[in-house]
């Protein structure tokens, strides 16, 4: 029984993100959107605890919201994916149940 | 696949009434179903039509209403949380002794019932908010 995470505030104004990781068990999918996606982000004071999670569970990234915000999908931490609204919509319908950080 | 969506911040404060609008259009592009969208909290105020954002700017509301229109979405406000709020439909009005209404084309006013049912009637509820 996996679940999709929404994380959608940035991680440097709540604890939402660093919450969620903490709380998500292997298997489950975490989605940055909004201003959650500067989480997703290479060289922050957050990014070693994005990666050390980052084998465990499916951490994804969205696409628009990054490009909204002038981020680089190349400067992502490892192991993180950029996905669109399709794959927004695919990981709300592979896993079981969706939770938004909020 | 059938999605239920709850929306529970106000338009034009961050970005979840937009989120919202290009998931629900991905998921039936993509051949799942939306039956009924739900505006709880501030999310009640996409539903006044007496919104006036500037021309080149998105207009929140028309986007719903013309969504609905298209695509048969139920677009439920929560009545507590709309009354509280200043949104009314004709019934309320005048139920309230109000002046006038309002609510926008596609948009309903009902309860919470109605949040519950949509979590027991489709396979996902995804939520956006504050």
């Amino acid at each position: 029984m996996a679940t999709l995470h929404t994380v959608n505030k940035s991680p440097f104004m709540t604890q939402t993100l660093l919450s969620c990781i903490n709380h998500a068990k292997d298997g489950d999918a975490i989605l940055m959107i909004e201003d959650g996606v500067y989480g997703g982000m290479a060289g922050t004071g957050l990014s070693d605890a994005v990666a050390a999670k980052a084998a465990s569970l499916n951490i994804c990234v969205l696409t628009e919201d990054l490009e909204a915000r002038g981020l680089d999908a190349g400067r992502l931490v490892e192991g993180v994916s950029a996905v669109g609204y399709d794959g927004f919509v695919d990981l709300v319908a592979e896993t079981d149940r969706t939770q938004a950080w909020l | 696949m059938k999605f239920g969506v709850l929306i529970s911040e106000g338009p034009y404060t961050h970005e979840a009434a937009d989120t919202a609008y290009n998931f629900v259009k991905s998921a039936i592009a993509k051949g799942h179903e939306v039956p009924r969208v739900f505006f709880y909290h501030d999310g009640v105020n996409v539903s006044t039509r007496l919104s006036v954002p500037p021309q080149d700017e998105r207009n929140i509301q028309k986007q719903w209403t013309a969504l609905a229109a298209e695509h048969g979405v139920d677009l439920v406000v929560c009545i507590a949380a709309a009354q509280r709020r200043g949104i009314l439909d004709e019934n309320e009005a005048s139920r309230q002794g109000k002046d006038a209404n309002n609510i926008a084309e596609g948009f309903r006013i009902s309860g919470l019932g109605q949040l519950i049912e949509m979590g027991i009637q489709t396979d996902r509820l995804v939520t956006f908010g504050d």
